[in-house]
């Protein structure tokens, strides 16, 4: 085979549109007669709705509709968002409803809408609805929520707790009996948003002649909102179609979600016979799109006397916020997490899930393991502080060897499987990461630092990620009768470069330049069955059923060619759409020439043996899910006339298996790395005593700007996972994961002279001061 | 209600001249979205912070967001369908974000390009701190700024040595 994609540093086919303002993000749509929806959204946290008065509104000039729960279609009174990932742990498993009909239980949750001739009026019309609340005592923070006296979230419901699970294995008790030292302390990461610079977005048409919807909407998941929209609407899927739009501004796991917007506007669509719009503006995307982190450990370690560790145990409380639209996922995931790359023979947690009234917390970037990495590897750098070991070597010390992969750690994933770490060399990956950072010769440099009035410190930390969950992506592979190939799948991107990534797979299958090479992602027409963009799992499930669909229409390719040349398969070779006879001149059928035969003559018969389509589809299963690993070096300067905390170095040495494009690849750990120092420095939502959000906008709520983020230095170790045929583990959230950790771990050594702990992200300039001003040693 | 409050503006947009009717309170990037179908400018927070719908007015840069169109009557300006040569062509800077990886999901990516054209033409030769300084008011969510401030600098040596 000539042409060699795989692994290289392609450049991106999506880029010449973006560069040139030619993108096709959902607010991009032009359809014509379009209408405008906004929504009209809940002031308070808790509140039962007495009433509402839309007659003000609807009287206004250019208002064509004004809804509340109760004009919604008769098929969906009393229904609630569909949970499509139940558990038999969840005690209350209650979604949000499209509109909410007697009672709102977060800031934000839609009670109307209104569809004018434009934005602007519908959100004029929405000002002059009257809604009579009556407000109701607030369930505010996953803490409190569970004292005596608490709120209820829910009105109607004794109790917070939506579900309560312990996972546990080895002899526990004896670990801690038997353990020469127990550590133990109690670690909180904040809630923090999504905020893609996109927002969410839907468009929605519908047909009344074929009785379809069809709803753009800029999400990661089509299949997942045509599930919900089947399920609320009560129509077979054939009348549904799902599609995201080719380009969709960033997702990072929120857009993965469904929401009440991608069901109320299509209802609207239906109902007015028009094409409807509505785009979440920003302060929208803080009150109602879903968020993440916002969780409780309390974690206790017992370890022998090198520092070993015989078990680990604690309490995780999760805040759930006011819904479980994606069940315990979240939770789950940051359970079987915290064990991470270390052996931990015992292990007992048990996690209690807390409604809140905030928004529902969905997967983010992470998706629940960034605070089960914090809390462990907080948790190692203690072990380390109190037995005066190094905090390299106390890791390295309890590393599962190369040697012992597979390694059954103990649990069950998320995914059903049991947790068995497939391959990578952890201890490797830590060392290459130290070699990087000049992890040894560290202390000489902060020493001399210190001498010249510097504080600046180093941290280390590892996690492990189980990426590529099942339980498919689709791909159909097609030769049109033009001779190009087309490349469908419902997988849906976000930026991650899935144009260029599964054309690489396919180009080479079939020996094609890349270019050669016609696209379609996100749309629910595309392939009969899909599940969505998340969980780092797009490269495992569609790059490899993109594989073995393109080995597929080679086979068939060759087959074909062979009955038509008159020769055996073996005499004919492929290359740039032709297949030729090995070492002769001229004979040769192009891809077009076969695919046009394919097509069929009326009435005649197809070669003998030969099936009909060039084409095939593929639903690749990965057994289970494929173990990234990575290691994270940073060096930090605090400023303590100010609070000030400058990142000087970042390394990451990082095992995802294959990679496909390493250019991509590395774009997505750094840019995972920048999502997790958003976590450990600015990103905090703050809310009030009553869970009244205060962070609505960017200069109250900070992301990271181009000053903050270094550039991260990526060593990869390529580690195959057998998973899968391409050998590939996620790479889009592994960046993320132990960048809170290790950015506290080096602030706290910056500042090891006046002995300050950090045990929440993010960690602000006002509680750096705070800490210096209460330690006793105080610059 | 009042009634809208409808302004006739003349501008020109990339060399082109529009004459159109306006509302007062139509913000530049609406109009340039909307009316002109010029749908490259984005809107990412219309507050003013993340820099997405940044387009140049009279050579210099603004919020589309926080800039009414009425107070572009009589102005230039650029956005980024203006950037490139021809329909096939990039100019040095997109070719340098094409190169350097300088994008993911592309939507911040506009006002980027029009920040960093308007930074290149006043400083030629920027070090890496002065590009990630004069990136400081443009929020990208995917990238971690590595890739822009990569592209920044290879476009600059480009412009260079085209002069």
């Amino acid at each position: 085979m000539s042409t060699h994609l795989v692994g290289q540093r392609i450049k991106r086919l999506e880029d010449p549109d973006l560069l040139s303002g030619r993108g096709q993000f959902v607010d991009d749509l032009q359809i014509p007669h379009l209408l405008h929806a906004a929504f009209l959204r809940s002031p308070l946290a808790h509140a039962r709705i007495r009433s509402i008065d839309t007659s003000a509104a609807a009287g206004m000039p250019g208002v064509h509709a004004v809804w509340t729960a109760t004009d919604l279609p008769a098929v969906m009174h009393g229904r609630r968002m569909l949970l499509q990932v139940p558990n038999p742990a969840i005690r209350h498993p209650i979604t949000q409803e499209p509109l909410a009909t007697d009672e709102v239980n977060f800031v934000g949750e839609a009670v109307a809408v209104v569809v004018a001739d434009s934005r602007h009026l519908a959100e004029d019309a929405c000002e002059r609805i009257h809604v009579d609340y009556e407000a109701l005592p607030v369930s505010a923070d996953c803490e409190s929520a569970l004292k005596p006296g608490a709120g209820m979230a829910h009105a109607g419901i004794d109790g917070n707790i939506a579900a309560q699970f312990t996972l546990d294995f080895g002899d526990i008790e004896s670990a801690f009996r038997n353990a020469a030292h127990v550590i133990q302390d109690r670690y909180f990461q904040h809630r923090g948003t999504a905020n893609p610079m996109e927002g969410r977005g839907v468009v929605a048409a519908f047909d009344p002649i074929s009785n379809h919807f069809t709803v753009w909407s800029a999400t990661q998941s089509p299949f997942v909102i045509r599930r919900c929209l089947v399920d609320m609407f009560q129509v077979e899927e054939s009348a549904i179609r799902v599609v995201a739009p080719k380009d969709v501004g960033g997702g990072f796991g929120p857009k993965g979600m469904y929401y009440p917007e991608e069901v109320v506007v299509p209802a609207l669509a239906r109902e007015l016979g028009r094409p409807i719009k509505w785009i979440e503006d920003r302060r929208e995307h803080f009150l109602s799109t879903t968020q993440e982190r916002d969780q409780i450990w309390d974690v206790s370690i017992a370890v022998d006397a090198d520092g070993k560790i015989l078990g680990l145990r604690g309490r995780l409380a999760h805040d759930a916020g006011a819904y479980l639209p994606w069940g315990i996922i979240t939770p789950y995931i940051s359970t079987t997490t915290i064990a991470g790359p270390y052996i931990v023979p015992a292990f007992k947690f048990d996690t209690t899930v807390i409604f809140t009234n905030k928004p529902p917390t969905t997967p983010l970037r992470g998706a629940g393991r960034p605070q089960a990495v914090f809390a462990m590897e907080r948790t190692m750098d203690l072990v380390a502080d109190t037995l005066g070991i190094d905090r390299a070597e106390i890791r390295r010390r309890n590393l599962i060897p190369a040697d012992a992969m597979p390694y059954k750690m103990g649990l069950i994933f998320r995914d059903g499987a049991p947790v068995i770490y497939d391959s990578g060399d952890y201890p490797k990956c830590q060392s290459m990461a130290m070699d990087a950072a000049g992890y040894d010769g560290f202390s000489a440099r902060q020493e001399a630092a210190r001498k010249q009035g510097r504080y600046i410190g180093i941290g280390i930390a590892n996690a492990v990620e189980g990426t590529g969950l099942g339980p498919f992506e689709g791909a159909t592979i097609k030769i049109a009768p033009s001779g190009r190939v087309v490349l469908q799948t419902g997988a849906a991107p976000q930026g991650q470069a899935h144009h260029t990534t599964l054309a690489q797979l396919c180009a080479q299958e079939l020996n094609v330049p890349i270019e050669r090479v016609d696209i379609v992602t996100g749309d629910t027409n595309a392939v009969s069955l899909g599940v969505g963009t998340f969980a780092s799992r797009i490269a495992v499930n569609a790059g490899s059923s993109v594989r073995l669909a393109s080995q597929t229409v080679r086979g068939k390719l060759f087959k074909l060619a062979a009955a038509v040349l008159q020769v055996g398969e073996e005499d004919l070779e492929m290359e740039d759409g032709d297949i030729r006879i090995t070492g002769e001149q001229g004979d040769s059928v192009s891809f077009s020439d076969l695919a046009k035969m394919m097509n069929g003559v009326p009435g005649f018969k197809l070669p003998d043996g030969i099936e009909a389509g060039l084409e095939a589809t593929s639903y690749f299963q990965p057994s289970q899910a494929a173990y990234a690993n990575g290691c994270h070096v940073a060096e930090v300067e605090v400023d303590t006339e100010t609070g000030a905390v400058a990142i000087l170095r970042y390394i990451v040495a990082h095992d995802c298996g294959n990679l496909i494009n390493p250019m991509i690849v590395d774009g997505q750990v750094q840019g995972g790395v920048a999502h997790g120092i958003g976590n450990a420095l600015l990103e905090q939502l703050h809310f009030d005593g009553d869970a009244n959000p205060l962070t609505t906008t960017f200069a109250e709520y900070l992301l990271p700007t181009a000053e903050l983020v270094p550039n991260v230095k990526i060593l990869h170790l390529e580690s195959p996972t057998p998973n899968n045929p391409l050998g590939v583990k996620g790479a889009g959230e592994g960046g993320t994961l132990p960048a809170a950790a290790v950015i506290a771990a080096a602030i706290e050594d910056a500042l090891s002279p006046f002995q300050i702990r950090f045990r929440d992200a993010p960690i602000l300039p006002h509680q750096i001061m705070a800490a210096l001003s209460n330690s006793a040693d105080r610059p | 209600m009042t009634e809208p409050d409808i302004h006739e503006v003349t501008l020109t947009v990339n060399g082109k001249t529009y004459c159109e009717s306006v509302e007062a309170r139509w913000s530049l990037a609406d109009f340039l979205r909307h009316k002109l179908g010029l749908t490259g400018t984005h809107l990412g927070c219309e507050h003013g912070v993340c820099g997405a719908c940044t387009v140049l007015l009279d050579g210099h840069s603004v919020r589309g967001c926080l800039t009414l169109a009425v107070q572009a009557n009589g102005c230039a300006v650029e956005t980024v369908e203006g950037l490139a040569p021809s329909e096939t062509e990039l100019n040095p800077l997109q070719q340098a974000f094409w190169d350097n990886h300088g994008l993911q999901c592309g939507f911040c990516t506009p006002g980027i390009l029009m920040t960093l054209t308007e930074f290149l033409r006043d400083n030629s030769d920027p070090s890496e701190s002065e590009v990630r300084e004069a990136l400081s008011g443009n929020i990208c969510r995917c990238t971690g700024y590595q890739g822009i401030v990569d592209a920044a600098l290879a476009a600059a040596a480009a412009m260079r040595q085209s002069d």
